[in-house]
């Protein structure tokens, strides 16, 4: 073999730095660029109507009837729910179809990782983008939310970092089943039967303790309970920090797990 | 990630006639399937190397162990001087890949696709734009800059791949069934843009089961079957080692060929026997069909051509590339 000699040669192209992930996050940012109003739309919408439905609507009922929810009429209550719902909703469905799509029909990952990228670049830099989709969607949620004067303290903006901790750490986890799909009837299945029944019963639209003694446990372990409650004190301006640091510790727990998961079950299904 | 230091600093590269692609015994397993089976290969700069074989012949699955996607179940690879077990990021960042099936963003616009993908090679702004501008020109794309991806047509979106795989300048291209699924013209069309690619010294390195492709494209390639190395040589060569100069392909009316092989004896070196027709390998095309006709055989079609790696791969393995 000739390879005996070796001369140092310099990089060809100028030493430019951007990270992985940020190449990435910009892909999905110009992806979304043509899709925006279309899911601006939606992501606001949505909550708004639940809002409006609910919390003014179905809150005559209970107002007359018990007087609110914990001493605050029900809109007031539910608002910083229907927050962290959202923020849940938007990261998931960032973080499902895109990810099949992605594997399966136009195939772009297949397209990233052929270049310098990892898959840890792939997924930091897809959830980065989705930290953005649900931090603007939260917060135009939380502005009209607050022109509608259900939002009792300053503290709200600590309770949007906490919705958008909470949309990421769900999406990272929807990252690592989605990529494990072979196709998506699996991911029908998450919204009937984790995503919607999880937005219903922890803690969005009623107190957990109104649910059966030992369906309480299960609440408890879903992400969007803590982040409910932890957004729920907040906004409200009743948030002792213990609780609160509880809270976001047990999301950043869901984050990195699921990130951790996402990660290891892409490279198990692309780097074969 | 660690590939900051690929693009920043110096790095060392052997030279002078160091192989950019050295396989030894490799080996791809996926469970109990083998589908590459100990291979040797060496491509070399400059060089224009084809992987020719039927599909699941271990062609697409050697090139993702070269395009350091898929990791070696054995043997050694060594691609520009490193091993992608390692160095995969820095090798990827020398590499261009057009894999088989497109692997483009569908929502994007055409000349999107390229800026995105500049990006991941972390190119500044200002370089990606400009090489998208050039690449585009290079496609014959640059009237479609601006249409989205989705409705375009095979051809295009296959040059669109290409130029997306140069888009970092890569020492190597290499390119997985380039023109499968393509309408003549418009293989035509790609493989003229390849042919420029090779003319400029890029080092190609395809995979292929048609055989006009490896016979245009290809200096040197290997005859690939059931994950392993049947041959190797430049087109020239193995046609010239495997088969006769010409061929003459006779039909006649007959459910089975065989019945009419006692007819043709002893006027070929060889004869194949296909379910359509016989195949007379010899070297005097035109003798062999005036003996055809002296023995008063009464074929109900007759053509002498030149022998193609068709031939070869048939004489190599007994059955036809493309079923």
């Amino acid at each position: 073999m000739a390879t005996t000699t070796t001369v140092a040669l310099r990089a060809r192209t100028a030493p430019p730095q951007v990270p992985g992930w940020r190449a990435v996050a910009e892909h999905w940012m110009r992806k979304y660029r043509r899709v925006w109003f279309g899911t601006a739309i939606s992501s606001f919408l949505a909550p708004l109507l639940y809002l409006a439905g609910m919390g003014f609507g179905l809150g005559l009922l209970v107002d007359r009837a018990s007087g609110g929810v914990g001493g605050v009429p029900y809109v007031v209550f539910i608002a910083p729910g229907v927050l962290a719902s959202t923020a849940m909703q938007v990261g998931v469905g960032e973080a499902s179809f895109s990810v099949m799509g992605g594997i399966k029909w136009d195939r772009i990952y297949h397209g990233m990782l052929a270049t310098p990228l990892g898959p840890v670049d792939v997924v930091a830099g897809q959830l980065a983008f989705i930290a953005f989709r649900v931090l603007t969607s939260c917060a135009v949620f939380l502005a009209v939310a607050g022109l509608l004067g259900t939002v009792r303290s300053p503290w709200a903006l600590a309770a949007l970092a906490v919705a958008t901790l909470c949309g990421v750490a769900c999406a990272a986890c929807s990252f690592a089943y989605a990529a494990r799909l072979d196709n998506d009837r699996g991911l029908t299945l998450m919204f009937r039967f984790v995503i919607t029944p999880m937005t219903l019963f922890a803690g969005t639209f009623f107190p957990i303790e109104q649910l059966p003694g030992w369906l309480q446990p299960v609440a408890w372990v879903t992400p969007l309970w803590h982040a409910v409650d932890a957004c729920r004190s907040l906004v409200l301006g009743t948030a002792t920090p213990g609780p609160v640091a509880g809270h976001v510790a047990y999301l950043g727990a869901w984050l990195v797990a699921g990130v951790w998961l996402a990660v290891r079950v892409l490279r198990r299904r692309m780097v074969v | 990630m660690k590939w900051g230091d690929v693009r920043t600093g110096e790095y060392l590269l052997p030279v002078l006639d160091a192989p950019l692609i050295l396989a030894r015994g490799l080996v791809k397993t996926f469970g109990d399937f083998v589908a590459v089976d100990g291979i040797d290969v060496e491509v070399r700069r400059g060089e224009s190397f084809g992987f020719l074989g039927p599909n699941g012949a271990g062609k697409s699955s050697t090139m993702r162990m070269i395009g350091c996607v898929s990791p070696p179940s054995g043997g050694t690879l060594q691609v520009l001087g490193m091993d992608p077990a390692t160095d995969g990021p820095r090798i990827r960042a020398r590499l261009g890949v057009v894999p088989q099936r497109d692997s483009l963003d569908e929502e994007l616009t055409v000349e999107e696709n390229l800026w995105v993908y500049g990006r991941y090679f972390g190119l500044p702004r200002h370089v990606v734009r400009e090489r998208a501008r050039q690449l585009l020109e290079f496609a014959q794309l640059t009237d479609r800059a601006d249409s989205v991806v989705e409705p375009l047509s095979g051809g295009m979106k296959r040059r669109l791949t290409i130029a997306r795989g140069l888009v970092n300048e890569p020492e190597i291209l290499l390119l997985d069934e380039p023109t499968t699924g393509l309408d003549p013209q418009a293989r035509h069309v790609l493989w003229d843009r390849l042919f420029r690619l090779k003319r400029e010294g890029v080092t190609l390195v395809l995979t292929t089961h048609y055989m006009d492709e490896a016979e245009q494209l290809c200096d040197r390639l290997v005859v690939m079957d059931r994950g392993r190395i049947v041959a190797e040589g430049s087109p020239r060569e193995l046609i010239a080692r495997h088969s006769t100069r010409e061929v003459l392909e006779l039909r006649f009316d007959a459910d089975d060929h065989a019945q009419h092989l006692a007819g043709v004896d002893g006027i070929a070196d060889r004869v194949e026997v296909l379910a359509d027709r016989l195949l007379l390998y010899v070297r005097d095309g035109e003798a062999a069909h005036s003996e055809v006709v002296r023995r008063g055989l009464e074929p109900l079609s007759a053509l002498v051509r030149r022998s193609t790696l068709e031939d070869v791969f048939l004489h190599l393995t007994g059955r036809s590339l493309v079923d």
